[in-house]
């Protein structure tokens, strides 16, 4: 009796670092809590930073004794950032981005590849190849040659150089969501189509009303993905329509010249920002989609889990 | 993978006319990513490729390439100062960050994965980076005013400056960049534990009856079940750490992009050194994790 209660005391202090499926000892959950509080704060520190550094006041700011508690809400400074990012018109061209090349990703994606998955079509293989390699071709060596074409037929400064890649499933990280698409269709049963086609059903029909609604989970992950990656991409968008419709991240990028231009315009005493205003600009610019997040966390973590990534 | 055979069609009076017209049905489907693949892939690596090999001149009549041999790469290798630098950097990161992130990922992952209070709140938490990952986010928060642990550690940084360089270069950048780099994991997280719930609970108890401790069950049970998604999930770190905006080679790449004196081709030069590098530096990973595998295996 007593020397079983050992070998479970020991048992569990084994556990503790890796953990398993039984339940929780006492002393186990406690290390858990401990060390995913203790990663979690490394995690957040920066974001915790700026959300304190934020309100910091100019007087704050010089005051040495003030570390990261703020002695009043300064506001100012989000009015500030505010104004130079103009944050209405970023937001609209950020969600204009994001939004839309979202849908059209989602859409060719699938599109594409129910083709690949449903058919027996010539070169198969060699297109799941081509297609995987893609995700393997850094954007720098594609970003210069589209910049030319788009160029050529005027599309730069229009916001077609994220649509037409998106429409055609080469848009950022299409390959990913081609191919998590072509596991869902290739996961359900053939009688499903063959039942429909003997309904008379053709092959576009049978696509979205069978195949679509039966891969859900992968149109959430390539809807909520495909958003956040175009909303946080700047380098490429930068080059093609950047100076036409900045969006939010632009302006971010831009800020210490964006805010002295501004300033120099409502002939204020100062040009340049401080850390305080600049990060209060970088939380306006990342808090549409952290409220996005907010709403759609669930949707998220559980999509990852239902995309069929990890096979079934 | 099961192998996928035509539907049987209604009325197979014309079975190979049939199956024609259904191959080209999916022709149809599939054609959207031909086009593109063709204008805005397959079209711009070629040119890129042309642009790293000829000088590119934008002449009032149109463009005029002119053949320049290696010339540009023979600048970006030897004549560049800093292009060798940034090179050296940017993969010593990427290969510095894969490992560290592939283990954080897994460790958060077997944490998170049994059922506790707060379990949500951490899964929320740690998968927050992926949507606020861009390039200029990053240059604000995760400068070194705001992640430099280092500098308040001043012994630490002693000691660790004081051992070898081999030892020391790494670790100061792994411990100079760790946020940056554990922001990169969220995605990973989430895969691991969706890994981890595929393995039966059966398999641990039964482990559990012969008598393995915590130790044993993660090296024989958890790390083989994971093996094939560990495999993928590398490629994509290895990928989205060496595509990051903010990496010093793709910094210059960009910079030199637009620069008149060689327009474009200097850029594409380099971009293609990066881009052997990268997968050379993967091929080294995967026989890295490949022959760990087989060690374990025999052990």
């Amino acid at each position: 009796m007593h020397r079983s209660k050992i070998t479970i005391v020991e048992n569990k202090a084994k556990g503790i670092i890796l953990g398993n499926h039984s339940k929780d000892g006492l002393l186990k959950a406690a290390a858990r809590y401990l060390v995913l509080t203790g990663i979690g704060f490394i995690f957040m520190y920066p974001i915790l930073y700026m959300v304190a550094n934020s309100f910091l006041s100019p007087e704050d700011l010089a005051d040495p004794a003030v570390i990261w508690i703020p002695t009043q809400l300064y506001w100012d400074n989000f009015k500030k950032a505010f104004q130079v990012l103009d944050f209405w018109n970023g937001l609209k061209n950020s969600l204009l981005v994001s939004t839309v090349s979202a849908l059209l990703q989602t859409l060719s994606t699938s599109v594409v590849s129910y083709g690949l998955a449903r058919f027996r079509l010539p070169f198969k293989k060699l297109f799941v190849v081509l297609i995987v390699a893609t995700f393997f071709i850094p954007v720098e060596i594609t970003s210069v040659p589209r910049y030319v074409l788009f160029y050529r037929y005027g599309f730069v400064d229009t916001l077609l150089p994220s649509y037409l890649p998106a429409l055609s499933a080469q848009g950022l990280n299409s390959a990913i969501f081609i191919l998590v698409f072509f596991m869902f269709f290739r996961s359900y049963p053939l009688a499903f189509d063959e039942a429909a086609s003997l309904d008379g059903a053709g092959r576009f029909k049978i696509f979205y009303k069978i195949a679509l609604p039966l891969s859900k989970p992968a149109i959430l992950v390539s809807l909520l993905f495909s958003s956040v990656w175009y909303w946080n991409e700047t380098a490429q968008s930068q080059m093609y329509y950047g100076n036409k419709f900045p969006s939010l991240m632009h302006r971010l990028t831009e800020f210490g010249s964006r805010f002295a231009s501004v300033m120099k315009e409502s002939s204020s005493a100062s040009t340049t920002p401080t850390q305080a205003i600049t990060l209060a600009a970088t939380m306006l610019a990342m808090l549409p989609m952290i409220l996005f997040y907010l709403i759609s966390q669930k949707q998220f973590i559980n999509s990852i889990e239902h995309s069929g990534i990890t096979g079934e | 993978m099961k192998k996928i055979t035509i539907p049987a069609f209604p009325g197979n009076k014309n079975r190979l006319q049939l199956k024609h017209k259904d191959t080209l049905i999916g022709m149809l489907f599939f054609l959207p990513w031909i086009v593109g693949f063709l204008l805005f892939t397959l079209y711009p690596i070629i040119f890129s490729i042309r642009l790293s090999f000829n000088e590119y001149q934008q002449l009032p009549g149109g463009a005029v390439m002119d053949w320049a041999g290696f010339r540009y790469f023979n600048q970006a290798w030897n004549t560049d100062l800093h292009f060798k630098l940034n090179l050296s950097n940017s993969l010593l990161f990427v290969s510095c960050a894969t490992p560290v992130v592939m283990v954080f990922a897994l460790i958060i992952a077997i944490l998170l994965n049994t059922k506790f209070r707060l379990r949500t709140f951490f899964r929320v938490l740690f998968f927050m980076p992926v949507l606020i990952m861009s390039g200029p986010v990053i240059s604000r928060l995760l400068s070194k005013y705001t992640t430099d642990f280092s500098a308040n550690t001043p012994q630490i940084y002693q000691f660790i400056n004081n051992l070898p360089e081999v030892v020391s270069k790494p670790v100061l950048l792994i411990l100079n960049n760790l946020v940056l780099m554990l922001w990169f994991s969220g995605v990973q997280i989430l895969i691991f534990i969706a890994g981890l719930q595929k393995i039966g609970p059966d398999l641990y108890a039964a482990a559990e009856i012969d008598g393995a401790g915590a130790w044993e069950k993660f090296w024989k049970i958890t790390l083989p079940f994971m093996k094939p998604l560990i495999l993928v999930t590398t490629a994509y770190t290895v990928m989205t750490l060496s595509n990051y905006t903010n990496n010093a080679v793709n910094r210059q790449i960009r910079s030199s992009m637009f620069l008149t004196s060689n327009l474009y081709s200097l850029a594409a030069a380099m971009s293609w050194i990066y881009f052997v590098a990268i997968i050379l530096l993967l091929a080294i990973i995967y026989l890295v994790l490949f022959l760990f595998g087989r060690r374990r295996q025999r052990a």
